[in-house]
């Protein structure tokens, strides 16, 4: 027997009132657990998306669905299945941390015990709890951010979707958010996440979505995508260097400074030969790295590739 | 949890914030007006209202002119709540918290004007309060007294809702209470008699709603009244109706909310 997607989208059109195209028919389906990304480059229509997923957007056409319940026709039912957490601060900034959550799940009519329980759950796992009676304008902005995950978690939401919830945070919270998202995510709460970091992307997500110009220019697995790239350049410190570096079969090897090597490399190239060449010429390797995320390579060669081949059919 | 329990809980989440909100901001919301309706019983009631004497019915121009400022109070109050109130959770996007909840438009629309309403029936209560300390006062019809205050009230708020869905800044939303509402709320028989005018004047100023509810305030409070007083309440009736209407239709189209 198959599970209710959590997500089905089915050709998703919006054209907003000065004509600008946001979505030219988009269909994907996310499966109930998943981690699923959704990427794209600033007016791709990722917010446009989320926007009709969370019916702050009217859609032109088509439907989504969330585990089988219809945004346009049964919103009240779909929006009791959501939690979003939007890109911009949208709390009101004069109210309590604590008097934001209480509300919010009162709106999902939740009552005001069970509430006030849920708040101080979700608070104290967002390390918010002992901000909770200040006024939230007070609150830093990774601390805002955490604010709309809590804030999100109210209803309980077997999807949450997360919009660019880590832009301007500190890595140290980006990392407490994340270990919190993949502990929910690991409870069973399908997760959709919007982000410009696309390590995080690539660390945490199982599938991807790419949007560019309001169509989806790739829909499959992390793993599968990630497959497709196949070259890898890698940063060597390095301790000392010959006045002309070697010449490796399958490696470019550049110059970067006196004591920085970089190496272009196929992915099938094994690297302990790398590290035997380079020391047969006197080059001692103490660190490498890779000079980009993988999936921002990727993701770039995609989204370039699709304005290169527009670019030449017009 | 049942449909209707759920937005049992959603409408008192909202009302119970608006009124967490007005006495947040009491300096605000409530002392500003007791403030203003003392200077008006001062000024017109006792020092030029001695000098009239009489002006209907028997009563001073002092008593005569208490249930048009009260009435005063609490449109101007109900309006300012809910059209800054939603405004303001419409300019901070707070108003997104509601709008992507499962909570019908019906909800939203009638928490905001519930505690629009509940703002202004505690103002009024405040301007009869201070208008005993300077004349006396036997309610004739206590239950059209608190009918007619209480449709006031909630015509108004809806009108206030109207205005901030449509408003895109602070300004939109000072517009209509200086150029449409304090004008008709003057012209509306607050200081005087539309009797006393001469036509075409006195039918013109059939034209204006607050005419209506002042009227009816004062019918129920003093026992007199311009306008009859069934018209006025069908009248009141209408507008709320309407402009119910009105405001349901703009959240469902999401007119100045949702793209």
């Amino acid at each position: 027997m198959t599970s209710t997607p959590a997500l089905v989208v089915d050709n998703l059109r919006k054209t907003y009132s000065n004509g600008v195209e946001a979505l030219k028919g988009i269909s994907l389906t996310v499966q109930p657990g998943d981690f699923f990304a959704l990427l794209g480059p600033n007016g791709a229509g990722k917010s446009t998306l989320i926007g009709i997923l969370s019916s702050l957007v009217n859609s032109s056409g088509g439907d989504a669905q969330v585990f089988g319940v219809s945004v346009n026709k049964q919103r009240s039912e779909a929006m009791r299945l959501i939690g979003l957490v939007p890109q911009e601060i949208n709390f009101n900034q004069f109210e309590k941390p604590f008097d934001i959550c209480v509300n919010e799940a009162g709106f999902y009519g939740i009552p005001r015990k069970i509430a006030a329980e849920r708040a101080e759950k979700y608070l104290k796992e967002l390390r918010l709890w002992d901000k909770a009676q200040m006024q939230a304008r007070t609150l830093s902005g990774g601390m805002k951010r955490r604010l709309m995950i809590a804030r999100a978690m109210m209803n309980e939401p077997k999807l949450l979707i997360l919009d660019e919830p880590t832009a301007g945070v500190d890595i140290e919270i980006r990392r407490s958010m994340w270990q919190f998202v993949s502990g929910i995510n690991a409870a069973g709460t399908t997760v959709i996440l919007t982000t410009h970091y696309l390590e995080e992307a690539e660390s945490l997500c199982r599938n991807i979505a790419i949007i560019d110009h309001g169509t989806i220019i790739e829909n499959t697995t992390m793993k599968r995508l990630l497959a497709t790239l196949d070259v890898e350049t890698f940063v060597l410190d390095v301790t000392a260097m010959p006045d002309e570096l070697p010449s490796l079969p399958g490696v470019i090897l550049r110059r970067r400074d006196e004591h920085m090597l970089e190496a272009e490399m196929a992915r099938s190239h094994d690297l302990n030969s790398l590290f035997a060449a380079l020391s047969t010429n006197g080059i001692t390797v103490t660190s490498m790295r890779n000079k980009t995320n993988r999936l921002e390579e990727l993701f770039v060669r995609l989204v370039e590739g699709g304005r290169n081949g527009k670019e030449q059919a017009t | 949890m049942s449909n209707t329990a759920a937005n049992l809980v959603a409408l008192n989440t909202i009302v119970r914030r608006e009124i967490v909100r007005i006495v947040r901001i009491w300096t605000q919301t409530l002392i500003p007006p007791a403030i203003t309706m003392t200077l008006y019983f001062v000024i017109f009631g006792k020092l030029i209202g001695s000098r009239i004497g009489t002006i209907q019915g028997g009563f001073s121009y002092m008593q005569y002119i208490v249930p048009g400022l009260v009435m005063m109070s609490v449109i101007n109050n109900c309006y300012a709540n809910i059209s800054s109130s939603f405004f303001g959770a419409k300019f901070s996007r707070a108003v997104e918290e509601m709008l992507v909840s499962p909570m019908p438009n019906w909800v939203i629309l009638l928490g905001y004007v519930t505690g629009a309403v509940a703002r202004g029936l505690v103002v009024g209560a405040m301007v009869l309060g201070i208008a005993l300390l300077f004349t006396s006062l036997h309610v004739a019809h206590p239950f059209i007294t608190f009918l007619s205050v209480l449709l006031g009230a909630t015509i108004f708020s809806l009108a206030g809702f109207v205005n901030a869905v449509y408003a895109k800044k602070f300004d939109d939303i000072a517009l209509v209470p200086t150029f449409i509402l304090t004008p008709l709320t003057y012209l509306g028989g607050v200081f005087y008699s539309v009797k006393m005018l001469s036509e075409p004047w006195q039918a013109i100023s059939h034209a204006n709603p607050i005419l209506y509810m002042v009227n009816a305030f004062r019918f129920g409070v003093l026992g007199i009244s311009d306008v009859d007083v069934g018209v006025a309440f069908v009248v009141m009736l209408g507008f709320v109706a309407g402009l119910s209407i009105v405001a349901l239709q703009l959240l469902k189209r999401g007119v100045g909310l949702r793209s």
